[in-house]
This record gives C-alpha cells, sequence and structure tokens, in this order.
C-alpha cells in the first residue's frame, strides 16, 4: 500500500504522465473547439491586443515616451498578467469543477491543477513568441540577459502554481472565493507597474515604489522586461537593498510549499467534500 | 471453498468512516460572519463502523446490502476515493477501480479522443492505448463511429465503448460497482462473458451489488453489511439467506393471510394452499360466491419490489372455457413452473368478468419464500398446467 501510494504520487510515472498529457490536451480541443480558426486564436489574441495597446499608449496616453520599444514592453506586460490571471483562476475552479472525476476514480488530484496551468503556460509561451517577433521588428537589441528569461517565466509558473494549489484547495468549502479573487485581482493589475512605467511610481513615493517590487509578479514582469525588452526596465534590485531584494524568491518559494503541503493534506477528502 | 494458505489481496482492519454533513450549508463569506458559531452545526452520519475482513487472492468477492448500508462507501475506500476515518486497508498488488465506466468521457471530444482520455484514467500510456485501439474499436463494435463527438452517441453506444476499454485493464484486483445494471441483452451477455473469463483466470474481484442472481452466479464469498457494520461474510449461499432475512423481517408469518382486500362481496376465499417445489409452484384456491357466468380469474406473483414476477389472466390468454355456472363455488388449481429465483414473493389474486374487469380482488393473498435461486429461461409464461372446475 505504501508502496503503491508513492508510486502513483510521482508525476513522472508512466500513468500520471499519461493522465497528464491527456488532460492538457483535452483542455487545448475543448477551449478552441468550433471556433473557425481554431489554435490561431492563441496567437490572434495577442496580436489584436498589441494593435491596440500600440493605438492607445503611443498616440493617445504617451506614459511610455523615455522608455524605448514602449509597445512591446507594455505587450510584454500584459501577457504575462494575464497569464498569471489564467492560471490562477482557472487552478481556482478546476478542482470542483473535475468533482465528477475525482468522485469516481483515484489518482493524484494535482494534476487537475498543473494539467490546467500547463495549458496557460502552453498560451503564454505561444503569446511570448509574438512577443518576440514585435521585438525584432521594433528593433531590439537581444543581449546575454535574454538568456535569464527562461528561469523568470519558471518563476512565474511555479508563483502561479503555488497560488492556484492554494487556491483551488480552498474554494473546496469556501465558495466565495472566485468573486474574492477576481476584485483581488482587478485591485493587482494596478499595483503591479505593468500599463505604466515604474518610474511614475518612484516620482511618487520612494517607499511605495519599494514594497510595489517586493511583489513577485512585479519583480518578474520588471525582470523580463529588463531581459527581452530594454536594459533600461527597473527591477527590484535598483530600489531595494539586498537581503530585502531577495523578498520575492522567497515568496515564491513559501507559496510554492505552503500550497504543496496544503493541497495535500486537504486532497484526501475532496472526493466527499466537494 | 475456503484455503487458508492463499496470500490476502485486500485486508479491511477496523475500518470506520464518518461523514460531516452540514445541516445548512453555510460555506460562504455572508453566513460566516452574522452567524460566526453556527458553522458548527453539522451532524456526524457513521457510514462504516469498525468493519473488518480479508479477501484472498483469487476470490470472487460479492458485497450485498440495502440501499444505504454502507456498501459504495466501502468500495469507495478500498479504490481509495475516500480516505478511512479510522483503521486501515493494505492493498496487495495493482488495482483498477472501475466504479463507474467511462470515467471522464467528455461528450464534447470524439469517440477516439474519449478512448484516449479514459485509457489515461485507467493509467495506460499512449502507446499501449495506441497498440490497443483497434481491438477495443473491434469489441465495441463502433467502427463507424470513432470520429463523431460522443454527445451523438446513444446512451447504448457511449456504455459499450466504456465498457470495451474498461476490459482492458490488466490489474490483480478488480472493483466493480453494479456495471451490468445497464445495456441491451446483447451488452449483459459481454458484460457475463467478462466475468466468467475474470473467474477463470482466477483474477481477484470486488463486486457490489443488489442482485442475488449475480452474486449467486459468479461470487466464492459474499459479505453482508447493514447500517455501516458488517453481518456476515462467508459463503455466498448463507449470506444471501441472511441477506433475505434482513430485507423481509415479516418473511416468519410468510403462510399468513396479511390483508385481504375484498372489492366486491361477490367472492369469498374459503381455502388456499400453496406448494413450492424444485419445479413447480402450485396454488389451489377455494372460493364460494354466486356463480352467474364463467369463470374468468387472473393469478399474478410479485417479487418484494412489487414487480410481477409470474402472471396468469384468463381472458387475455383466451382460456374462456372454465364453466362452473350454476354452483356456489370454485376451485382454482394453477401450476406455474419454478422460475424464480431467490427471495419472498406475494400472491394476487382477481376474479375476472369477460372483458377483464376486475369482480372481486384479493391482493397478497398469500406469501411464499424461495430459497434456492436457478435459472430457467425455457418458459416464457412458465405455466404447467391449469385446473379449473
Amino acid at each position: 500500500m505504501i508502496e503503491a501510494r508513492a508510486l502513483s504520487s510521482n508525476l513522472f510515472s508512466k500513468r500520471n504522465k499519461a493522465l497528464l498529457r491527456e488532460l492538457v490536451k483535452t483542455e487545448f480541443k475543448l477551449r478552441y473547439q468550433n471556433s473557425v480558426l481554431g489554435y490561431a486564436w492563441s496567437l490572434l489574441k495577442p496580436l489584436g491586443l498589441f494593435g491596440v495597446l500600440y493605438i492607445v499608449f503611443t498616440k493617445i496616453f504617451r506614459f511610455g515616451d523615455a522608455i524605448p520599444h514602449f509597445p512591446v514592453y507594455l505587450l510584454l506586460g500584459i501577457i504575462l498578467w494575464t497569464f498569471f490571471l489564467e492560471a490562477t483562476a482557472g487552478a481556482l475552479m478546476s478542482i470542483v469543477a473535475r468533482g465528477d472525476l475525482i468522485r469516481k476514480i483515484s489518482f493524484p488530484k494535482y494534476i487537475i491543477v498543473i494539467s490546467g496551468t500547463i495549458s496557460a503556460l502552453i498560451n503564454l509561451l505561444l503569446s511570448l513568441s509574438v512577443v518576440l517577433i514585435f521585438a525584432i521588428f521594433n528593433g531590439v537589441d537581444f543581449g546575454p540577459q535574454a538568456l535569464l528569461a527562461p528561469f523568470l517565466v519558471l518563476e512565474l509558473y511555479l508563483f502561479a502554481l503555488g497560488v492556484g494549489l492554494i487556491l483551488s484547495a480552498l474554494y473546496v468549502n469556501f465558495r466565495d472565493l472566485s468573486h474574492i479573487w477576481d476584485v483581488v485581482m482587478q485591485a493587482a493589475f494596478y499595483a503591479v507597474p505593468i500599463i505604466y512605467p515604474l518610474q511614475f511610481v518612484i516620482d511618487a513615493s520612494e517607499i511605495a515604489a519599494k514594497i510595489v517590487m517586493l511583489n513577485p509578479i512585479a519583480q518578474i514582469v520588471q525582470d523580463l522586461r529588463f531581459s527581452l525588452v530594454t536594459e533600461s526596465a527597473k527591477r527590484t534590485s535598483d530600489v531595494v537593498q539586498l537581503p530585502f531584494s531577495l523578498a520575492p524568491y522567497l515568496i515564491v518559494l513559501v507559496t510554492v510549499t505552503v500550497g504543496a503541503v496544503y493541497f495535500r493534506k486537504k486532497s484526501n477528502f475532496f472526493a466527499e467534500q466537494i | 471453498m475456503i484455503k487458508n494458505n492463499r496470500e490476502v489481496a485486500i485486508k479491511i482492519d477496523e475500518v470506520s468512516k464518518d461523514f460531516n454533513l452540514p445541516h445548512e450549508l453555510n460555506n460562504n463569506l455572508k453566513q460566516r460572519l452574522l452567524h460566526p458559531l453556527k458553522r458548527t452545526s453539522t451532524e456526524k452520519q457513521h457510514a462504516l463502523k469498525d468493519v473488518s475482513f480479508e479477501i484472498k487472492k483469487g476470490d470472487f468477492f460479492g458485497i450485498v446490502g440495502r440501499n444505504g448500508s454502507g456498501k459504495s462507501t466501502l468500495l469507495k475506500i478500498i479504490a481509495e476515493i475516500y480516505a478511512p476515518t479510522k483503521g486501515n486497508v493494505t492493498v496487495n498488488g495493482s488495482l483498477t477501480p472501475f466504479i463507474e465506466l467511462g470515467v471522464g468521457f467528455n461528450p464534447e471530444l470524439t469517440g477516439k479522443e474519449n478512448v484516449f482520455l479514459n485509457g489515461a484514467m485507467l493509467g495506460f500510456s499512449k502507446k499501449e492505448m495506441a497498440s490497443m485501439y483497434d481491438e477495443i474499436v473491434d469489441f465495441a463494435e463502433l467502427e463507424k463511429f470513432m470520429d463523431q463527438k460522443l454527445k451523438n452517441y446513444s446512451s447504448g453506444m457511449q456504455v459499450r465503448l466504456a465498457f470495451s476499454v474498461a476490459i482492458r485493464a490488466k490489474s490483480d484486483i478488480l472493483l466493480l460497482d453494479e456495471v451490468l445494471a445497464v445495456g441491451d441483452i446483447n451488452f449483459q451477455k459481454k458484460c457475463f462473458d467478462y466475468f466468467r473469463e475474470l473467474k477463470r483466470e482466477e483474477k481477484t474481484v470486488v463486486f457490489v451489488t443488489h442482485s442475488m442472481y449475480q452474486v449467486k452466479e459468479y461470487c466464492t464469498q459474499a459479505l453482508l453489511i447493514d447500517d455501516g457494520k458488517v453481518v456476515l461474510t462467508k459463503d455466498v449461499d448463507d449470506t444471501l439467506d441472511k441477506y433475505l432475512q434482513i430485507m423481509n423481517p415479516k418473511e416468519k408469518n410468510t403462510e399468513k393471510l396479511t390483508k385481504v382486500k375484498t372489492k366486491k362481496k361477490a367472492f369469498k376465499v374459503e381455502d388456499k394452499n400453496i406448494t413450492v417445489t424444485e419445479s413447480e409452484i402450485s396454488l389451489d384456491f377455494k372460493l364460494s360466491g354466486k356463480i352467474n357466468r364463467n369463470i374468468n380469474f387472473a393469478v399474478g406473483i410479485k417479487d418484494n419490489a412489487m414487480q410481477a414476477a409470474l402472471k396468469y389472466n384468463s381472458v387475455l390468454a383466451k382460456h374462456t372455457g372454465y364453466k362452473a355456472v350454476g354452483s356456489n363455488e370454485v376451485n382454482i388449481e394453477i401450476k406455474f413452473m419454478n422460475i424464480l429465483v431467490g427471495g419472498t414473493y406475494s400472491v394476487d389474486l382477481s376474479m375476472l368478468d369477460e372483458k377483464s374487469n376486475s369482480i372481486a380482488s384479493f391482493e397478497d393473498i398469500a406469501s411464499f419464500h424461495i430459497k434456492n435461486s436457478k435459472s430457467n429461461s425455457g418458459n416464457l409464461y412458465g405455466i404447467s398446467s391449469i385446473k379449473v372446475t
């Protein structure tokens, strides 16, 4: 029994890999089902968004005149935010939505949360490829710092996964959470320097800028902008000193650990509580 | 039957399961803020109480019990879907739980996509599924439909597809929860064949059902559970007898005439006699009344679910030659072939006019109990002889 449990809780066991693959595939198939353009929408959506942002923020609100390649800078931020929103909001519902499976067959429940976040991650990677194309057209020079990008994407994924694990387990007993999370994410969108340059916050209040940059999402967005768009993007280490500049990484680590432990503890009772 | 030297496949050790049922669903913020103390108002339901038993390798193990007795909870605990509140479950070998067929089936996907998804749920890799795919489609007889969406399948087709995938599972232990309750006769035959094959291969099977016939036919051991407690774990016959007693506590008084509803006083029951043998059920009734027309009557034998098991109607059968005009006494002797499975049955008798309208009816005029079930499907009417004087 102990042996069997250990086997089944290994993500890389044969069964779990097959299950994860099928769940991700199903999610993708269902998302674009019955649409004429199908998978192309994964690319068309960021393209359309880029068109809108380009017009609004370079012709009407000229926030970013001081920042080189501002449209690309902006698009990258929005795409990263969209990923985090999609991954966490999707994860929140995922366990309850899959109640039919959970009540009928025994399998590691975290596969559900992972499959949902991986679908969002695949969308992010498709969107990022669009960003890269625009970056090239915009004349962005990629330096060696571009090599950091994969690690930052991984950090963002882990943070979304940790938050998703906590939210999905909480939502089983506490159904107000979906509305609360909507509001939290609305507020957070403006608390993170996505549509405005960080310099705006620094000019208004240094303290506020420091607090903003302790948020892992702000740190990741700014670091990725630094890595892929322009070295003038302000990073966490530009506004806070060393022990504190590690805070975003610590927050990610704690979130993932707490998420995994809490989810594991609660998951034994999902079948009877959903 | 019991060989103690065989290995144990599943060991259930003092397992209890409690469910916390909230009286009022107060899992939203407003109610928690308004009634902070109220959230503890849950009721503990003890679904299983200190259940212990062992299933040996190669057993075809039946679990019977009434609705709500804890059968399915027990099966879900063995399948690791529920965690026990107390106690331990030890499973020795690989286990496939098809508590239900077609787990994960999605109506928006095609038949083919669903086969792969369902296969993944049962633990197959993509490669294994690809190599089995043709066999699965063949067995389900759905070649032409595999690229259609599942929502366009009939329910029978869906079950066929699900079953074809499910039987590929090659685990040491299989859990079945009344999967045979669905499907047409052809499909049920396939299920029975599969059961026989499992039995021949000496797989360990845990089978939850209401059907005593199925338990009798396939199981080597049976467990009776009632009100969350194990009543009996023994060989099949003893367990089924006990099950019948629980289902019909009044069974000892079977020969007592419980209630006779007489619609009109045209007839009166003077005497009745029931004889049940291995091959025949003989019913004798003696009625008195004013007889001024040809005798027509109907006899029905109902099982304990009030379903007609055997019936005879002289008007519908066009047996209108029973003449007893002038007499004020009628004897009806009717013999049915004993094709009934084990259970308790009750008898209704109605006297009819030529248009099959009831003149007098006697509900539950008598009841009897059949201990041993047999399969016999030759005679549709099940009547071996009728004599009316």
